[in-house]
C-alpha cells in the first residue's frame, strides 16, 4: 500500500540533493549562455571557417545523447592525463551540451529581426558595437527569452543523467533512497513532485521576466 | 544647417550577373528637392541606397557635396570610421519606419545624438523633445512605436534623421506601407522640410508631392535613369514611351 508518511519523509533528503541538480542545471544555463555566445558570433561570422566549426559544435553536440556525452567524457578525462571531480565534468558536459542549443536559439532570434533595424542605426552613422548592444541584442534577447527559459527546464530534467557518473543529484539520491527503503513508488513520487516543483518555480520566474522586458 | 549637394557620376551595381545600376547620372542641386520615381524594380530604391552607402556601388562616384562617399579613391574602400561620420549627416527615412521598438519616440531620436553626436542625455532628451515637435508629435515623446499609428510612426522617423541636423535626406517610399488617409500627414512634414531649404530625394509612388513639391523629377527604368527633368515636363510632356506607359497606370487607377 502507499504509505503517506513514507511519502512525505522521503522530501527531506532528496531536496538536500537538489542542491546538485540545481547546481549542474544552473551553472550549466549560465556558462552555456557565455559559450552559447561565442558559438553564436562564430555561426554569424563572415569567416567560412569559424561558420563550420560552429556547425561541426553544434551538430555534434545536438546529434549524440547527452547520456553518452557524459559517460565519453568522464571516462576520455583521464586517458588524457586530466583528473577532475566528477561534479567538474558533469556541469562542464552539459554547459557544452546547452551551448549549442543556446547559440541556435539566440542565431534565431537574431536572424528574425529585421534587416531594417540594424540598417537605421547604421544610417545614422552609428558603431558597430552600439548597433549591436542598442539596437539588436536588446530585441534579441527578449525574444529570446521563452525559448531559454524552456532550455532551463530541459536542462533541470537532463541533470538527472549526471546520476550515472555518481553525483548524488535528486534521481540518483531517490534510487538510493528507494534502495535502502524498499519503498520505491513513495520515494520516486516525491522526486517527481520536487523536479515539477522547481520548473514551476522556473516557469513562473521567466514569465515574469518576459513580462518585464516585453515593448 | 546648409543644405549638401550630391553629384551621382556614372554608378554601375550589380547583384551577381544581374545589373541594378546601368551608368547613372543625376546631381541634386543644394536645397533642393528631387523626386525618383519609376516601376518597381527599376532601381531607384537601390540607387537611394548607394548615396549614403548603404548599398555598395561597384563603380562610379557619388560624391556628397564634392565628397566621395564609400570609396577613399575610385576602387578603393574608405575608412569604417569616415563612413560614419559622412552617414551621420545623411539622414534616412525608409518604407518600413524602421523605428526601434524597445525604445520610446523621445528614445528613439535621442539614440544617435548620444551615441553619434556624444550628446548627454538631458541635452539629447531636450533635442529629440524639439525635433518631434517640430512633427507634430509632442503629446506622443513617452510612447512606445506600437502605441503610434504609421504615420506616427514615420514622423518619429522623419524626427530622428532631422534631429541629428543632416545636410541631405533621403526618403525611400516614405509613403508606401502606410494607409491612404495617413499619407497626408507625412507629406505635410516633407513639404515643410522643403521649405526650410532641406536637400531631398525622395523614392515615390506620390506623383501629387512630386508634381508640387519635386523641384526636379527623375524617372528611372530597368536600372537606367531615363530622364531627370521639371515636374511638369517629366509628368505632363512625357517625351520617352516608357515614361509615358508608366503614367498611363497612374491616369488609369486615378480616374474613377
Amino acid at each position: 500500500m502507499f504509505s503517506i508518511p513514507v511519502f512525505f519523509d522521503s522530501f527531506a533528503p532528496l531536496a538536500w540533493a537538489a542542491r546538485y541538480t540545481l547546481l549542474v542545471s544552473g551553472l550549466g544555463i549560465a556558462l552555456g549562455l557565455v559559450i552559447g555566445a561565442v558559438v553564436c558570433i562564430l555561426a554569424l561570422s563572415r569567416s567560412r571557417p569559424l561558420r563550420f566549426i560552429a556547425a561541426l559544435w553544434v551538430s555534434y553536440l545536438r546529434g549524440v545523447p547527452m547520456l553518452v556525452q557524459l559517460l565519453v567524457v568522464f571516462f576520455l578525462l583521464p586517458v588524457i592525463g586530466i583528473n577532475v571531480p566528477a561534479i567538474v565534468a558533469a556541469v562542464g558536459t552539459t554547459a557544452i551540451v546547452a551551448s549549442a542549443y543556446i547559440s541556435e536559439i539566440w542565431r534565431g532570434a537574431i536572424n528574425a529581426l529585421p534587416r531594417g533595424q540594424a540598417e537605421a542605426a547604421v544610417a545614422i552613422g552609428m558603431r558597430p558595437a552600439h548597433v549591436w548592444r542598442r539596437v539588436i541584442l536588446p530585441q534579441a534577447v527578449a525574444l529570446s527569452l521563452p525559448q531559454l527559459v524552456n532550455e532551463l527546464i530541459l536542462l533541470v530534467k537532463a541533470s538527472s543523467l549526471v546520476s550515472v557518473v555518481g553525483i548524488m543529484e535528486i534521481t540518483r539520491a531517490s534510487q538510493a533512497q528507494a534502495a535502502t527503503t524498499f519503498r520505491p513508488l513513495e520515494v520516486y513520487l516525491a522526486a517527481a513532485c520536487l523536479y515539477l516543483a522547481i520548473n514551476l518555480v522556473l516557469a513562473a520566474l521567466g514569465r515574469w521576466l518576459e513580462y518585464r522586458m516585453a515593448v | 544647417m546648409q543644405a549638401a549637394s550630391v553629384e551621382i557620376i556614372e554608378v554601375n551595381k550589380f547583384y551577381g550577373p544581374f545589373q541594378a545600376l546601368k551608368d547613372v547620372d543625376l546631381t541634386i542641386p543644394p536645397g533642393q528637392v528631387t523626386c525618383i520615381i519609376g516601376p518597381s524594380g527599376s532601381g531607384k530604391s537601390t540607387l537611394l541606397r548607394c548615396i549614403n552607402f548603404l548599398e555598395e556601388y561597384d563603380s562610379g562616384e557619388i560624391r556628397i557635396d564634392g565628397e566621395l562617399i564609400g570609396y577613399e579613391t575610385p576602387g578603393r574602400k574608405m575608412r569604417a570610421r569616415r563612413l560614419r561620420e559622412m552617414r551621420c549627416s545623411i539622414g534616412m527615412v525608409f518604407q518600413q519606419f524602421n523605428l526601434w521598438p524597445h525604445m520610446t519616440a523621445r528614445g528613439n531620436v535621442a539614440e544617435g545624438l548620444i551615441r553619434v553626436r556624444g550628446m548627454n542625455r538631458a541635452e539629447a532628451g531636450e533635442r529629440a523633445a524639439e525635433a518631434l515637435t517640430k512633427v507634430g508629435l509632442a503629446d506622443k515623446m513617452d510612447s512606445h512605436p506600437v502605441r503610434l499609428s504609421g504615420g506616427q510612426q514615420q514622423r518619429v522617423a522623419i524626427a530622428r534623421a532631422i534631429a541629428m541636423e543632416p545636410r541631405l535626406m533621403l526618403f525611400d517610399e516614405p509613403t508606401s506601407a502606410l494607409d491612404p488617409e495617413l499619407v497626408g500627414e507625412v507629406l505635410n512634414v516633407m513639404k515643410a522640410l522643403a521649405a526650410e531649404g532641406m536637400t531631398m530625394a525622395v523614392v515615390t509612388h506620390e506623383m501629387g508631392f512630386a508634381a508640387h513639391v519635386a523641384d526636379r523629377v527623375a524617372f528611372m527604368d530597368k536600372g537606367e535613369l531615363v530622364a531627370a527633368d521639371t515636374p511638369s515636363r517629366i509628368l505632363h510632356q512625357p517625351d520617352d514611351p516608357r515614361m509615358r506607359a508608366f503614367l498611363r497606370t497612374y491616369h488609369e487607377r486615378n480616374s474613377f
